[in-house]
């Protein structure tokens, strides 16, 4: 009580660094959550796309339903597929109907015949997806074959590039931070030298002069990630309608709450780390 | 008590602030050590209170080995000696009351006991009333019986009181050195640091003199004489 009523007197008598130091923190840990979310979004998208090993072949306009019958038959001869749909031009057009059904204009545009009719295959392993889109690429009734294997690599190679521009800004962020945080913590000191200088002659310990100084110190960080988190939450919600409407079909909205609880709960153990590294650093080099 | 046996103190500037000191002091003594400005009453205290190292001899204290105290144990000495600084050294941004239960703060005392200690130590030197004021509120006299106050609060063996009467007039001077006698009575050795000559003369006790670092008299009834 005694250590939590010096650190709030050291805040309390220099308001603006301990806002400054406030600030940084939030910001380092605002940039920790939004990449946190990103780098956790990306890897529900992927894991929602590698669930969902599928190869989509498309027709040409001159290809007959018994062919493409035999050909389906091939494919399942194989062993390794696990179900399959086939999309005729009517039925693609009323999807594209559906999905455009706000747009009078591109309703106008299109009809059945331009659609291709296609051949959506799933196999059991993700890896099967290659040979079996091979097969179709060799077939001449196939116009385009896409599989998730592309899809898949592209996400992952977008995500670790994210992941390593988080961590690197994080690093960075966390670093600016520590700095700050010793240079305030190294001010407070220096300010308190006279009262230090008392305390010690009237018999403080070494550690009951530093405690109140590297409790403020886990006070900044721990205030400075809630709000940092907080912002980065109420940001997320925010965008909640738009991201789920263009990741239409993707379970990742709404955010659990308890996802939100585990992140605020990592990032508070971060902050106490940082803001305990950073003013023990500035108590070593101000307090001998 | 106190034990100095041949105490000299050299600085790295290579002034010699004490030389050769040899000095005892019984439990329960009032002595009041005397001499000029530089003659080295302050840093006999400092040495006392292991402030720093002397550069010969040994320093006992409370039973306390100081040269050979380690760091770590120098807050034990610390809490056996009372210091009334010359500059008292108040924290002016704290209440009377928060000046003086802060060395209870540093040893942990509980809150509760902390306030009951401080309550009667502020009655014992007679500024109750100034509990909740700040050191800038008080007079001189008063803010004296605050380092008094806080050097007492802790019940320590030994009270330092360097040049406790500076700057006051010659009642409030005699009135505080009363205090300090009163505190004597009650079984706590004191040293007083002073240039005041009527307080050492009327108050016959033993006066230890220090002139240009040394232990010049020591003497049981003496009087003011800092020749």
């Amino acid at each position: 009580m005694t250590l939590l009523k010096t650190s709030w007197h050291h805040m309390r008598r220099s308001p603006y660094q301990a806002f400054a130091a406030v600030l940084i923190m939030m910001l380092t840990f605002f940039v920790i959550s939004v990449f946190t979310f990103v780098i956790l979004g990306s890897a529900r998208v992927i894991s929602y796309f590698e669930s969902k090993p599928q190869v989509t072949a498309f027709f040409k306009d001159e290809a007959k339903k018994e062919n493409i019958e035999a050909l389906k038959e091939q494919v399942v001869a194989t062993g390794k597929v696990s179900e399959t749909r086939f999309v005729s031009k009517e039925e693609a057009l009323k999807i594209y109907q559906e999905q455009n059904k706000d747009d009078p204009l591109l309703l106008e545009l299109v009809t059945a015949d331009i659609l291709p009719a296609s051949l959506e295959i799933s196999t059991y392993k993700i890896e099967d997806l290659a040979g079996i889109s091979e097969m179709f690429k060799n077939s001449t009734l196939v116009q385009e074959v896409i599989f998730q294997k592309d899809v898949v690599a592209t996400l992952t190679s977008w995500t670790s590039a994210i992941r390593r521009i988080g961590i690197g800004l994080i690093s960075a962020f966390a670093l600016v931070s520590t700095f700050i945080m010793i240079t305030i913590i190294g001010i407070r000191i220096s300010q308190k030298k006279d009262e230090i200088e008392i305390m010690r002659l009237l018999g403080a310990t070494k550690w009951y002069i530093r405690w109140p100084f590297i409790f403020e110190g886990i006070l900044y960080g721990v205030t400075g990630a809630f709000f940092g988190w907080l912002v980065s939450i109420i940001l997320l919600l925010y965008a909640s309608p738009f991201l789920s409407t263009f990741l239409k079909g993707i379970p990742l909205f709404p955010v659990p709450v308890l996802v939100m609880g585990e992140i605020l709960g990592a990032e508070l153990l971060i902050a106490i780390f940082l803001g305990m590294f950073s003013s023990w650093l500035a108590v070593l080099r101000y307090l001998k | 008590m106190i034990k100095l046996d041949k105490v000299s103190k050299t600085f790295a500037t290579g002034s010699i602030a004490i030389s050769d000191v040899t000095l005892d002091v019984n439990k329960g003594e009032f002595v009041f050590l005397i001499g000029p400005t530089g003659s080295g009453k302050t840093t006999l205290f400092r040495l006392l209170t292991r402030e720093f190292l002397p550069s010969k001899g040994s320093i006992i204290v409370a039973d306390f080995d100081v040269v050979k105290l380690p760091s770590h144990k120098i807050p034990n000495l610390r809490k056996k000696v009372g210091v009334v600084f010359q500059d008292l050294k108040l924290l002016l941004d704290r209440t009377i009351f928060e000046n003086i239960v802060l060395p209870l703060e540093v040893v942990g005392v509980s809150s509760k006991d902390a306030i009951k200690r401080v309550e009667e130590v502020m009655e014992d030197v007679e500024i109750a009333e100034h509990r909740d004021k700040f050191p800038i509120q008080l007079s001189g006299g008063e803010l004296q019986r605050v380092a008094i106050a806080r050097s007492l609060v802790l019940s320590p063996d030994i009270l330092l009181a360097d040049e406790p009467t500076g700057n006051l007039d010659p009642a409030t001077s005699k009135d505080i050195v009363k205090l300090l006698q009163a505190i004597n009575k009650k079984g706590t050795t004191i040293i007083m640091a002073t240039h005041n000559a009527d307080i050492v003369n009327y108050y016959p006790t033993r006066v230890v003199t220090m002139l240009k670092g040394k232990v010049a008299r020591d003497q049981k009834k003496g009087k003011y004489d800092a020749s």
